[in-house]
């Protein structure tokens, strides 16, 4: 009996979750990472709230990006080194189907817990709470387009051996916007504006990478397959 | 035996490596019961074969068919139907021996614990089922290889260098293996650098640089 797209997506969607789990110390890193980046900020600076408040929109998304970027590397580069990304692409199912799986694990275990996280560090920055929502949505949209985005240069980069800091030059830019709409959301939530049109781009920025990412990384993928 | 009529065709294959033209204008047929035993020096491009042949690796020229179709077109029908095992065992480390299976062929057919748990039993890691790969050894990661291609229960077995790291035994399981697959009217194409000790009649394609 053929298996089903969504059950192939739902059994690989396990197996990375369980694989995550097993690797505890590569699964907190990023959330310590980003817990450190935000934390610095103030010591560094001044522990001036009103100052804090003004630069929080700002480090939190710069911390959540490059979080985000340390660890969606290894989104295939272990399947690759120890060959299980061929099985998976010799499977049966679309290598579309293996990348969304995939991308929707990372998001889970690294974007996702970023953002459960979130409140703690905001706290700290001075966010008053009636920001939180929009901010902890904002980091949502945020974090999976960056997983969508990342696996597109994950794809690209499986192959080389220091592909790493090439990922970085392919994603960074890509974010760009991200970063601009995803701090303004905050910024203006934090100013009581409202944050609707900031929102609305950064889930049209959503849609548009959750729609074209996973072709485009399954086309990377195939090309370093061989 | 007319090329055309064979379940599994590769048609003046070319494929070049860099600058290497590693396979030059390579055409045979392989039909339902018959095993392809592919041999030849190192670097003469067996492994490249291999990968061409499973779809991994597109050829310059020349196409690969299953069924009398060209397999990019019929891509996930021929892999439904295909079991690689590469020279590594493709295990992940973190994963017990059951869950690496599980997910491995759950992609290409349903199937329950408790058959691939008698799978594994069959190829001799019964009691390793539940350990992390890890911890298994080399040879003992190749059965679980071997489970895994049995599991599939697949007409195509491409394998390459299946006896790696086996002792004897596993040998001859091994061959045990092969014997049935093709009795019960698979096709194998098996890379192996030595002889192989089957109680049937073997095609051999030799590769030369």
């Amino acid at each position: 009996m053929n298996v089903g797209a969504f059950r192939a997506m739902r059994l690989i969607l396990h197996r990375e979750l369980s694989l995550s789990f097993r690797r505890p110390d590569q699964l907190l890193q990023p959330l310590v990472f980003f817990l450190i980046v935000t934390t610095l900020f103030p010591l560094a600076l001044s522990p001036e709230m009103s100052l804090l408040r003004d630069m929080a929109p700002g480090v939190l998304w710069v911390a959540a990006l490059l979080s985000s970027l340390l660890s969606i590397d290894a989104l295939f580069k272990g399947d690759a080194d120890d060959g299980t990304l061929e099985q998976l692409a010799l499977s049966g199912q679309s290598l579309s189907v293996i990348v969304i799986a995939k991308t929707i694990a990372h998001w889970l275990v690294s974007g996702a817990a970023l953002v459960v996280m979130s409140p703690l560090v905001a706290t700290a920055l001075g966010i008053p709470v009636d920001a939180f929502a929009t901010m902890m949505f904002s980091l949502a949209l945020g974090t999976l387009t960056l997983s969508w985005l990342g696996a597109i240069g994950a794809g690209l980069t499986v192959g080389l051996r220091r592909g790493s800091v090439l990922l970085s030059l392919i994603v960074l830019p890509l974010a760009m916007p991200l970063l601009i709409f995803g701090a303004s959301a905050t910024d203006r939530a934090i100013g009581g504006e409202s944050p609707a049109g900031a929102l609305y781009f950064l889930a049209s920025l959503c849609v548009f990478t959750s729609s074209l990412a996973p072709l485009a990384a399954s086309a990377a993928l195939r090309i370093t397959l061989e | 035996m007319n090329a055309d009529a064979a379940a599994l065709t590769v048609d003046q294959v070319h494929v070049w490596r860099g600058d290497r033209h590693v396979l030059r204008a390579l055409s045979f047929g392989v039909d339902a019961g018959q095993l392809l035993h592919i041999w030849g020096p190192n670097g003469t491009g067996k492994t490249t074969l291999l990968r061409v042949v499973c779809g991994l690796l597109r050829p310059e020229q020349g196409q690969v068919a299953w069924g009398g179709r060209p397999i990019e077109r019929i891509r996930s029908e021929y892999q439904a139907a295909m079991a690689y095992a590469s020279h590594e065992a493709a295990l992940k480390g973190d994963l017990t021996a059951l869950e690496n299976l599980r997910y491995a062929v759950g992609l290409k057919r349903r199937v329950r614990d408790d058959e691939l748990r008698a799978t594994l039993e069959r190829t001799g890691i019964g009691a390793g089922a539940d350990l992390p790969a890890r911890v298994l050894s080399a040879g003992q990661r190749r059965r679980v290889a071997m489970a895994r291609v049995l599991a599939m229960r697949a007409a195509v077995w491409l394998l390459d260098e299946p006896f790696t790291n086996l002792d004897v035994g596993g040998s001859a399981l091994m061959s045990r293996m092969l014997e049935e697959h093709v009795d019960q009217g698979g096709l194998a194409l098996v890379v192996a650098h030595h002889e192989l000790e089957l109680n049937r009649p073997i095609r051999r394609l030799e590769l030369s640089a």
